[in-house]
């Protein structure tokens, strides 16, 4: 099997629950509750013309298939609808606010990965020594922190005690936007750190034990090239772990940028909610689905990368 | 070359002693070889001789190697490996990096300033491997070529002493004789010492100078192996001997040693063998008896009786296996027909077979030959392609087509004997349980004490989980709980491999005695041609899917026809230093 191949296959899947997802998405316009003009008109006065003139620009009265069609024609073609609260275009509003948010999650992943892949390889190198507890002891209290109250803390000590980072705002200029993003990355990345380490932790220590370890280190192989080995190896779980932390933080962010008053994806869809803006809610819902589902293909294809044996067909052993 | 004193290894967190007071010696070329079953500490020696112990243990003791003492220096332990010691191991499928290709991981354990452009080719040509071998992954080669990456990976650096841990356990028979042969020829060229850690007393004696024989920890016996061969001085050794079956003739019981090799904690403080030995007096469990010299040069035994021990009994006569009258077969097989999906070549080309009430018939065969896919199909948990199956005369040949009846008659017509112990029984359920499980679903009584003592164990094991069994009780607890509805058919696959020698002679006692008992027939899928002439009455000799022999045990194996057949035979170990060529 070939390199391409194996991308179209998984191309092909992810294609496939987009398309299912999609389908649910649309679905949100008639779970909210209320009837689905209700829903259209939402602030607005619902006289006779103005249900009429919802009728007739969402067609209610064609068959749900052709409403979704039709709603999903339009999104491909990049027509994501109008906003009920503002009445601005919804693609114009998701692009003026997309770019924060993967700047934050991409900050926070790499705190989290500078943090908790090396602490999870020194707890597994110092396995069942007092780093090892306190490696292990730190990523539990991290996995249990909530990042809302792991947010509101980092707030209260380094923006509002110690004043060393700003406490709401995004910034001017790339090394300002950093500064301003450091805090709710931070607050990110707690919970991540402490699923990374102890992935890579139970990776590593479980490699450590496998023969080819014990065989490399019998015929005098250094101890860094074992190391190399085993890392190697504990590779694909990592990724798995970095893939789940990802995705983890997409959804992390409605709560971050909430606490720090960032204008991102995930504060507009705590508005949209609030106001039932259910156009914008169905594009952020569709655009989170996308962006998890390009983040699994690249875990996919970072699979392959790092094990032939998946690249290339082999069997299990 | 290489001297070990005194040597005991112990796991300081629990208390627990697992080795004490190993010492042997090694001159410069020679080869010795660590025989003993599980448990006998003889792959911890050769840890021990490393410095690479798993987690947790501790060694003392001393340990020479190449005239220096390295016990008390991990770092010149460390040193030392590689260059001037090394080790290889014994499962190919787990001893390289899956992720790094062969080439690579030779050159990574060339000494510095080596050209792995030149050097990583020849050392595949020692072993036998052609130069491409080296850009390829290990899950790309077969065991038998990854056991010879291994091999050399283990001579990059080029030691001077090679420890190996069981290289060809893993392996096939005929593949395991390539291996060997190989192993001793590189090992004469390039005048190595050599370690060999066996679990086979006649493959120990073909292949090396000298046998240390060890048990629960302990050397029992240290010898020349063609003395060693021809007499033992310690009853351990002689029973070991006695238990390993041999292939040229049938014996009328395979003599079994009662009991499994215990801890070495619970046998401390006299002689390990005391409760499973014959010839035990009051002082074997006086005090722990010494390796003392008994007898012609370089001989030690650390049985008290050394000296006086009876002559062994002369190797049992062969007899002729029992004739049995043919009558209407429990299991007829018509050319049956399996292949996977993905795979270029069948893993059954239409193979017929029968088997009659209580005979037991074998299918022989290496990895790949098709002889499990076999036995997964005439048990339902494999569809074939395309043949019939006709168990107890109905037709069985599609299980998801049949009625639930039907399924139900089936099952309780055919029952499943799996290879591995430790794997087979729930860990969650007593013992007790599951055999009373067994038993209902069959519609008998719950008679579980009667079911244990038909399989020889005690019924008071019935209150254990397996965890807490040996591997030859968990195998009794698997068969009894195929046999709780008295089948007509016991489908057998390879159910004593996994087994030491001393517990498989017991498990092959408990399989003929029960197919006297309640005329089971039985499909024995093996790859052990002494286990064959031991146990059945026909064979059939599986070659890639298809039936390359078939026939009675004793014409199919004293007159092979067919070139695989005589391949097969001559893979198994004959104790002579003649094999494995």
């Amino acid at each position: 099997m070939g390199w391409g191949r194996f991308a179209l296959r998984r191309l092909a899947g992810t294609a496939v629950v987009v398309l299912l997802l999609s389908a649910g998405v649309f679905g949100l316009l008639y779970l909210a509750p209320g009837s689905v003009q209700q829903t259209l008109l939402g602030t607005r006065p619902a006289t006779a013309e103005t249900i009429a003139a919802i009728q007739a620009r969402y067609h209610l009265g064609d068959p749900v298939t052709v409403q979704y069609l039709r709603w999903f024609g339009d999104v491909l073609r990049g027509d994501l609808g109008t906003s009920i609260r503002t009445g601005a275009p919804v693609s114009g509003m998701l692009a003026d606010r997309v770019p924060l948010t993967l700047a934050l999650t991409a900050y926070g992943t790499l705190l989290a990965a500078l943090a908790g892949i090396p602490l999870g390889v020194l707890g597994a190198l110092r396995r069942g020594r007092a780093a090892d507890r306190l490696v292990v002891t730190a990523g539990v209290a991290g996995l249990s922190a909530p990042p809302f109250a792991v947010g509101l803390l980092l707030l209260v000590v380094f923006a509002g005690w110690l004043g060393w980072f700003p406490g709401y705002g995004t910034g001017e200029g790339l090394a300002d936007q950093l500064w301003h993003l450091t805090l709710p990355a931070a607050a990110l990345a707690v919970g991540a750190v402490g699923m990374l380490l102890r992935f890579s932790r139970a990776a590593l220590v479980r490699e450590l034990d496998q023969d080819y370890v014990v065989f490399a280190r019998a015929r005098g192989l250094a101890a860094p090239v074992v190391l190399g080995y085993a890392l190697r190896n504990s590779l694909v779980p990592m990724l798995t772990a970095a893939g789940l932390v990802v995705t983890g933080m997409l959804a992390g962010t409605v709560l971050v940028e909430v606490v720090f008053a960032l204008p991102g994806l995930g504060s507009l869809l705590v508005d949209s909610v609030t106001f039932k803006d259910v156009p914008v809610v169905q594009a952020l819902a569709l655009l989170l689905t996308l962006l998890i589902a390009a983040v699994n293909l690249l875990v996919d294809i970072g699979y392959a990368l790092a094990d032939p044996r998946v690249r290339l067909g082999g069997g299990a052993s | 070359m290489l001297r070990v004193e005194g040597l005991s290894v112990r796991q300081p967190a629990t208390g627990r002693t697992l080795l004490s007071e190993v010492s042997f010696d090694v001159a410069p070329g020679e080869s010795v070889a660590i025989v003993g079953e599980s448990g006998s500490g003889k792959s911890l020696t050769a840890r021990a001789v490393l410095g690479l112990l798993p987690a947790g243990l501790a060694a003392s003791g001393l340990v020479e190697v190449g005239g220096r003492r390295v016990d008390d220096d991990p770092r010149a332990q460390r040193r030392q490996r590689g260059s001037t010691v090394s080790l290889l191991m014994q499962d190919p499928f787990t001893l390289l990096n899956p992720l790094r290709k062969a080439g690579k991981q030779i050159a990574d354990g060339l000494p510095r300033g080596a050209d792995p452009k030149t050097e990583v080719p020849r050392l595949l040509a020692e072993v036998g491997l052609p130069a491409d071998v080296a850009g390829r992954y290990p899950f790309q080669l077969s065991g038998g070529m990854r056991q010879r990456v291994g091999l050399a990976a283990a001579l990059a650096a080029a030691p001077r002493v090679l420890l190996a841990d069981e290289p060809t356990t893993a392996l096939d028979a005929t593949t395991q004789r390539e291996v060997l042969a190989l192993i001793r020829r590189v090992q004469r060229e390039r005048d190595m010492t050599f370690l060999l850690i066996t679990h086979d007393l006649r493959l120990a004696f073909s292949m090396c100078d000298r046998v240390v024989v060890m048990y629960a920890g302990r050397v029992m016996e240290v010898g020349r192996a063609a003395d060693l061969r021809r007499e033992q001085r310690h009853p351990y050794t002689r029973a070991l001997l006695a238990a390993e079956p041999p292939a040229d003739r049938r014996l009328a019981a395979i003599p079994a040693v009662p009991g499994s090799v215990p801890a070495h904690d619970a046998v401390a403080g006299q002689c390990a063998f005391t409760d499973r030995c014959s010839l035990a007096l009051a002082e074997c469990r006086a005090s722990v008896p010494p390796l003392r010299p008994a007898g012609d040069a370089g001989r030690l035994s650390a049985c008290v009786r050394a000296g006086d021990l009876p002559a062994a009994p002369a190797p049992p006569l062969g007899v002729a296996a029992p004739v049995r009258t043919a009558s209407e077969p429990v299991l007829d097989l018509r050319g049956l027909r399996k292949t996977f999906p993905g795979s270029a070549r069948p893993a059954l080309a239409g193979v017929s077979l029968t088997v009659a009430p209580g005979e037991i018939v074998a299918v022989v065969g290496e990895s790949g030959s098709g002889k499990t896919t076999l036995a997964r199909c005439v048990t339902g948990l494999e569809r074939p392609d395309a043949g019939t199956i006709l168990l107890g005369g109905r037709d069985c040949s599609d299980y998801a087509r049949m009625s639930r009846e039907a399924v139900r008659q089936a099952r309780r017509t055919a029952q499943m004997i799996f290879q591995d112990p430790y794997s087979t029984l729930n860990p969650a359920r007593t013992v007790g349980a599951t055999l009373k499980e067994a038993l209902v679903a069959d519609g008998r009584p719950a008679d579980v004490a009667a079911l244990m003592e038909l399989v020889g164990l005690d019924p008071a094991l019935a209150a254990l989980r397996p965890a807490n069994l040996s591997g030859g009780e968990r195998q009794r607890v698997a068969i009894a709980r195929a046999v709780a509805g008295e089948p007509a058919l016991l489908v057998c696959d390879e159910p004593v491999s996994a087994l030491d020698v001393s517990v498989q002679a017991q498990v092959l006692g408990l399989l003929a005695g029960l197919r006297e008992r309640l005329s089971t027939g039985m499909l024995f899928i093996t790859h052990d041609l002494a286990v064959v002439r031991q146990l059945a009455d026909r064979l059939y000799v599986l070659k890639a899917g298809e039936c390359v022999e078939s026939g009675p045990v004793d014409r199919v194996l004293d007159e092979p026809a067919h070139p695989y057949t005589r391949d097969l035979l001559a893979s198994v170990p004959d104790g002579t230093s003649r094999w494995p060529g």
